[in-house]
């Protein structure tokens, strides 16, 4: 079975910095992995890497069988790549419903587009929102409308850059029931600091550091081994 | 130290902040919990005086601010770190750390060398430019270059947005260390509950544009009770 | 499940005016005032003021051109008066050859728009930044500029065509109906011809903006990045954008050398290209009627100044676009519509309050705090009032 994404001896370098090393990932289709490292360890460099945003400096990026390592920009995201970037990327001027019914709208027929766009809004809580200018909402609530915005066009991979963050407590349980319910059809990467959050939501977690993969595994194991918890989660139990 | 009267504040024909009332004594260092929406980073922009109050009066150390610029309050001794970090993406940590303390008058060599004691972190990434920091460095960066200036008063959105845990738990310690060492009053926006039980010695709830309920102390270290206030179950 | 928490206040969305400028009901009475001015005008004016009226408008189809690839598509294009003067100079030239004015009318729009799309193809797939689009622009202009300019001698030639040089190309014969080499078009026809143009122009631009290819042309000049990530290639709907403006202008450059029966290099000079800019910032960028309004409003002025001698036009020109930037930042249009729009909210709010003294005239226990309530309730339809 081939896997849905894979990297082989992946590394990219600039600025005098080896942001990624050597990086070898797999993910199944619908797999849900986590990504977890310290700051600076090349999380949302890997990200870049895989949505075509930087290219690679050696290795390669295979998605479904395909090399996508030296595409354009707009590529991978055509064969089924949707990302939520780390800081919210959205069309600000523009109205909460037309982010939405944009993403929606490659894929889909006019018809399908607005029913697409309305279902969407709802399952994230947004649609009461819906003509509301986009700059002017408060920052979570931006987070749920890129995250409106990344699965409207239903692409098989789905990369979350810490979807959390900004969330209160409710949000943040809503976000990972909501990525439990992506899952059941989607394959997702999700990078994030909330451990109590990545309980939630993780079978496997892959740990990077300084570029590199260091660990990969299930939740409990990967936040009791005592490497882990010196470089990235710190003295409190998490 | 800061004196909030009835504030009111919103934007264009949309009000926000409905008589918002705060007082806060020199070297205290409170909370802000609440929903997205509510109004937290909106209190502290016009605290800061990015967003124009529509009416009432902010008193900063005796001193009557409600009308005064940004740049005046930052000289009387505010600093703010927004959501988003904000730093010069062009520029080099160093030279963001430089701008943080142009205006105060120190001698950038002790002031700087002070600040990364704080900031040992910052030490290898001085070279590098602000675009290049990793968004967590980058949030670093910007607390530092807020205290860069010797701040009486600091307002901090989210700021553990984006850092990884055991970074999480440094800052509460300089922070913590900052306000008994200099005095330094801290207004702190955040939704990590642990962040904000370990950092403020009071918890004011915000809700629909009004800051209300304090929550008790001794509920300080519970998560499930101060996640029930925050959501206005309690 | 539970839904995440909501603050019962909706943030701002677009308010009445924004709506309605992007309505079909806009158009249409845009439209229908265009249609209006374009039976009534050649029976009010004198023969003089409307040949005056036609360069008017011949410049607002050159206006309209950047107020597009600018105002919805982020395009800072300093060289629409690149394609303006290509598409004068190669309907003067092919008239001249080929006599009939059906192909070289057609060619007017095509050679500008081929131009750009090589030009266009250079900076949009080239992955220049956006200042480069305004440095490459300004310098393509200016080398037309000098390139036409140094082509006095009898030499320089395209067929029977000579160039003309600084001196330019005279008596250029006007358009005809296709087919009839002898029935050449009148200063009335021409008019009507121009603006039958514009609206056409005007009315083909707000079909675009509604449909999926407009909204992204405007969705690349918010967030280029987001729409790359949504697997858009942003690259050609700006190539498109700038090739549509290009023909457009040069289209606008056909009929002015209609208007005139002649070109000269001046169509490619420094202060056109600052012109056009000029009319659509004080306009109003971001509108399509705006900068309409704003070239006719300072071609008007600039006519004005030009019958006396105590003031140099270019410093009014120029006052006026500071004045414009530092006061009027949004442009005419856009301006007079929020103090449209802020008049008619007062005048609601007026009544509504009349609406709310009267009743508590009829109920005594219902005071200002009722009234409050209610006004608070207006403004907050989703949930609790507040106190």
């Amino acid at each position: 079975m081939t896997p849905l994404l894979e990297t082989r001896d992946l590394n990219v370098r600039f600025g005098g910095v080896h942001a990624t090393r050597d990086v070898n990932f797999t993910l199944a289709e619908a797999e849900l992995r986590c990504v977890i490292g310290p700051n600076g360890a090349g999380k949302s460099t890997f990200f870049k890497l895989l949505t075509g945003q930087v290219k690679p400096t050696s290795g390669q990026i295979l998605f479904r069988g395909q090399d996508i390592s030296n595409m354009q920009p707009h590529q991978p995201a055509r064969l089924g790549i949707g990302i939520k970037t780390q800081v919210p990327s959205l069309f600000n001027g523009l109205s909460v419903w037309e982010n939405v019914w944009l993403a929606a709208r490659r894929v889909n027929t006019p018809q399908q587009t607005e029913r697409v766009t309305r279902v969407t809004l709802e399952r994230v809580g947004m649609l009461a929102y819906r003509d509301a200018t986009v700059g002017l909402l408060a920052h979570g609530q931006r987070q749920w409308v890129e995250l409106a915005v990344v699965i409207a066009p239903d692409p098989p991979l789905i990369l979350l850059d810490e979807p959390a963050a900004g969330m209160s407590d409710a949000e943040v349980t809503r976000t990972a029931e909501l990525i439990l319910e992506i899952n059941q059809r989607h394959a997702l990467v999700v990078v994030e600091h909330d451990m109590s959050f990545i309980r939630k939501i993780a079978r496997t977690v892959t740990v990077l550091h300084q570029g590199a993969i260091i660990r990969e595994g299930a939740p409990d194991r990967i936040m009791s081994d005592p490497l882990i918890q010196q470089i990235y989660l710190g003295k409190k139990p998490q | 130290m800061l004196e909030v009267v009835d504030l009111c504040a919103g934007y264009g024909s949309i009000p926000v902040l409905y008589d918002v009332s705060l007082s806060i004594a020199s070297g205290e260092s409170i909370g802000i919990l609440g929903h997205n929406g509510m109004g937290k980073t909106t209190l502290l922009r016009c605290l800061i005086g990015a967003l124009p109050a529509t009416s009432g009066t902010i008193l900063f150390d005796g001193t009557d601010v409600t009308r005064a610029a940004p740049h005046a309050r930052a000289r009387r001794g505010m600093a703010y770190v927004p959501q988003g970090r904000e730093i010069f993406p062009a520029l080099s940590t160093l030279d963001n750390l430089r701008l943080g303390l142009l205006k105060t008058g120190q001698r950038p060599v002790d002031a700087l060398e002070r600040l990364l004691a704080d900031f040992p972190r910052l030490k290898p990434l001085l070279d590098r430019t602000g675009g290049s920091l990793s968004g967590g460095e980058q949030q670093l960066l910007a607390l530092a270059r807020a205290l860069a200036g010797n701040p009486s008063l600091l307002l901090l959105d989210e700021p553990t947005e984006g850092i990884q845990p055991s970074i999480i738990d440094e800052i509460a310690e300089t922070l913590v260390l900052l306000r008994e060492r200099s005095q330094l009053t801290i207004v702190l926006v955040e939704q990590n509950l642990d962040f904000i039980a370990a950092v403020s010695q009071r918890v004011l709830v915000i809700r629909r544009g009004q800051v209300g309920d304090e929550i008790p102390r001794e509920h300080l270290g519970n998560l499930d009770i101060m996640s029930q206030y925050a959501s206005g179950y309690a | 499940m539970t839904r995440p928490a909501q603050s019962s206040r909706p943030a701002q969305g677009p308010d009445a005016l924004q709506r309605f400028s992007r309505s079909w009901a806009s158009a249409a009475l845009t439209v229908a005032l265009g249609l209006a001015l374009l039976f009534v005008l050649p029976h009010v004016l004198d023969d003089f003021a409307l040949v005056q009226a036609t360069v008017y408008v011949v410049m607002s189809i050159l206006a309209i051109s950047l107020a597009f690839i600018w105002g919805y598509g982020g395009i800072l294009c300093f060289g629409q008066s690149a394609f303006f003067g290509l598409g004068a100079y190669t309907y003067a030239i092919a008239v001249t050859n080929l006599g009939d004015s059906t192909v070289p009318f057609v060619l007017a729009i095509v050679v500008p728009a081929a131009f750009a799309a090589i030009l266009g193809y250079l900076i949009f797939y080239g992955r220049l930044s956006d200042v480069y689009m305004g440095v490459i622009t300004l310098t393509v202009t200016l080398i037309l500029f000098n390139l036409i300019n140094s082509t006095a001698g009898p030499e320089w030639k395209i067929g029977t065509a000579p160039l003309g040089g600084f001196n330019g190309i005279p008596g250029i014969a006007p358009l005809n109906t296709p087919g009839n080499i002898d029935d050449t078009i009148g200063p009335r026809g021409l008019f009507e011809l121009s603006f039958g143009a514009l609206l056409l122009v005007y009315l083909l631009l707000r079909a675009l903006l509604a449909t999926k290819p407009g909204r992204v042309i405007v969705a690349s000049k918010e967030n280029e990045q987001r729409l790359l990530l949504l697997g858009y290639d942003a690259r050609a709907y700006k190539l498109f954008t700038f090739v549509l403006g290009a023909a457009i202008a040069g289209l606008a450059g056909c009929l002015f050398a209609n208007w005139g029966a002649f070109t000269s290099p001046t169509v490619f000079s420094l202060a056109q290209s600052a012109q056009i800019i000029i009319w659509v910032i004080v306009g109003g960028l971001g509108t399509l009627v705006g900068p309409v309004v704003g070239c006719i409003a300072i071609q008007w002025l600039t006519t004005q100044i030009g019958t006396q001698q105590t003031i140099n036009s270019n410093l009014v020109l120029g006052a006026i676009l500071v004045v414009f930037v530092l006061m009027v930042p949004k442009g005419i249009v856009p301006s007079l519509g929020s103090l449209g729009a802020a008049l008619v909210s007062r005048l609601r709010r007026q009544r509504d309050m009349a609406n709310v003294n009267a009743a508590v005239k009829e109920d005594p226990d219902a005071g200002p705090q009722a009234a409050k309530i209610d006004q608070a309730a207006k403004l907050d339809p989703h949930g609790e009032t507040v106190r």
